[in-house]
């Protein structure tokens, strides 16, 4: 702990700790080494969360390294959120990359066990998992707060300090366990949890609800994982083929009546005037995203009510624009949240 | 017990392109039992690369013999004939019966006929099912008599991950895969021993597997 009091005094710590809802962003680093793309996405970003997460590989795609995007985002005046896996790196790795992202700057840190390599690019690949999520955890804090590797060597000089991070998925099985699942990464070490993407409001009230009766959550502050649906495609995708997801059929509805009085995509097949069906498309695009903006903010402000929720994390992956109107809507965050503006 | 899987007709095939005479050695054991490599299924591959061989033009002559453990050599030994008098023996083993016949017979090559895939266990008629990965420190008495690291596709120690849903793993194609820390919570929910994964696990030490390099028991007790 440094001398102020705060653990490692991010704005993501700040923030929590002054109590305020907070609000974190995500960022998918490119397939390429194009940092031009992160700029374009940063853009979009700045100012409107507390810290934008950076994934490690996510899905087992290869992609920019998280700690390299991490110090772009810096320099760009963003505050990072690296993601660490254990899929692809060995204690070692690990405790040597973590070094050198303190030493870059980076101050807040996302523990994951890591998606399987088969979902990804190389499904050939070897898998390490030397460590999971929550041993991952406790070497974090034992660096951070014993001063020490995971070997039990003193680490002589600067110790790396992070405000530690995990994930939790309200809607995988065996439901009975995961809030003590979510328990077991706070005493572990987590200082906040970031949850999956929800849609399924009344399942992640009754959790949160046995989270709160096995006092997790004074021990860790949990963030809702939230994210904008684009289309009506894109939520009963995310309701039938992704595992460890649930969509609430009423939001199904909603995506399906937002563009029951527009040209249907047939009638717009059938159209003559190509300009015309171009932006009878639109307008179905258009309603569709607009909807599920709308269903988006519905779910924050039902998390804000729900007790032990500290903050939502926003994963507007590849539709970073989204997250402005989501924060403006529910006045949360570092520009929106009228509280803020009281304090600064 | 040890399981393996013949290798694609083809990929032998290649390995035997240079040889004249080959002997497929086949081993009565743990092999035999998970039917790639007893006798049974010696002479069924002989059949086949004699068919093969012929259809290409040039027929190779092959020879069949089976021993009961190709593990150690008192039971090789008693193919020496053959060995000897064979250019190449496409051995029918596990991996370590491979290995045992190229050490036992430097001058000669032994190929491997299969695919070693594991430590499994019958759970229906036609069906292994991966149990142990031989970790060398095991630690079943904690997790209900259910191995996370053999059959948990992330060998994870501190519970299901979040892609465990209705019992089943999300990692294989089958979809019916069981997520074993799914039935370990379920075990040790049965037992009452749930209070033994709530607390965090620690790393766990992998010295003692593969990663420590080659194990090696020895047992001076034993020794002559």
């Amino acid at each position: 702990m440094s001398d102020n009091g705060y653990i490692v005094g991010s704005n993501l710590e700040k923030a929590l700790r002054a109590g305020y809802f907070v609000a974190t962003g995500e960022l998918g680093p490119p397939q390429s080494a194009d940092r031009r793309e992160i700029e374009h996405k940063a853009g979009y970003l700045k100012g409107i969360v507390e810290s934008v997460n950076i994934t490690d590989n996510q899905t087992a795609v290869v992609r920019m390294s998280s700690i390299s995007v991490a110090v772009m985002l810096m320099e760009l005046g963003i505050e990072p959120n690296i993601q660490m896996t254990c899929r692809d790196r060995n204690r070692i790795a690990i405790q040597s990359d973590l070094l050198g992202a303190y030493a870059l700057g980076c101050r807040n840190l996302l523990c994951l066990t890591g998606d399987h390599q088969t979902f990804g690019n190389h499904p050939g690949s070897k898998n390490v998992h030397d460590l999971d999520s929550i041993s991952l955890l406790q070497v974090c804090r034992d660096m951070r707060d014993k001063k020490i590797f995971q070997c039990g060597d003193p680490i002589k000089g600067q110790e790396p300090s992070f405000f530690l991070g995990a994930a939790a998925n309200p809607f995988a099985d065996p439901f009975d366990f995961r809030p003590h699942r979510l328990a077991k990464k706070a005493a572990a070490g987590a200082d906040f949890i970031q949850t999956q993407i929800i849609f399924n409001v009344p399942k992640f009230r009754e959790y949160m609800r046995r989270v709160v009766d096995l006092g997790a959550h004074e021990k860790t502050h949990v963030l809702a994982g939230v994210a904008p649906m684009r289309s009506l495609g894109a939520a009963k995708y995310m309701a039938t083929k992704v595992p460890g997801m649930e969509v609430d059929p009423e939001y199904i509805e909603r995506m399906t009546n937002c563009t029951k009085d527009l040209p249907s995509l047939a009638e717009i097949k059938a159209m003559d005037n190509p300009a015309e069906a171009k932006a009878a498309r639109a307008a179905r695009q258009k309603a569709a995203e607009t909807e599920g903006i709308q269903i988006c903010v519905d779910v924050i402000n039902a998390c804000k009510e729900i007790e032990g929720v500290h903050g939502v994390h926003i994963m507007a992956i590849e539709w970073e624009q989204a997250v402005d109107s989501i924060v403006k809507e529910c006045q949360i965050g570092p520009k929106y949240d009228p509280a803020r503006q009281a304090a600064s | 017990m040890i399981v393996a899987q013949q290798k694609p007709l083809e990929e032998i095939k290649g390995m035997i392109a240079d040889a004249e005479k080959v002997l497929i050695l086949g081993c009565g054991t743990c092999v035999t039992v998970c039917f790639a490599g007893g006798e049974k299924e010696v002479a069924i591959l002989a059949s086949q690369l004699r068919m093969a061989t012929r259809l290409d033009g040039h027929e190779k002559e092959i020879r069949e013999f089976t021993v009961q453990r190709q593990c150690e050599y008192e039971y090789n030994e008693l193919a020496r004939d053959y060995v000897e008098d064979a250019d190449l023996v496409i051995s029918l083993a596990c991996g370590i019966g491979v290995q045992t016949m190229n050490e036992q017979y430097p001058h000669k090559m032994t190929v491997p006929g299969l695919n070693t895939s594991g430590l499994s266990q019958p759970t229906e008629q036609g069906v292994w099912e991966e149990r142990c990965q031989a970790c060398g420190d095991c630690i079943l008495a904690t997790t209900g008599g259910l191995c996370p690291i053999a059959r948990c596709a992330k060998s994870l120690l501190n519970g299901p991950c979040g892609g465990s849903q209705r019992g089943i793993c999300e990692v294989y194609a089958d979809k019916e895969t069981p997520c074993v820390w799914d039935q370990i919570y379920k075990r040790m929910a049965e037992l009452g021993q749930l209070d033994k994964l709530m607390e965090p696990r620690p790393a766990k030490n992998w010295h003692t597997s593969r990663d420590g390099g080659q194990r090696k028991i020895v047992r001076e007790d034993l020794r002559l």
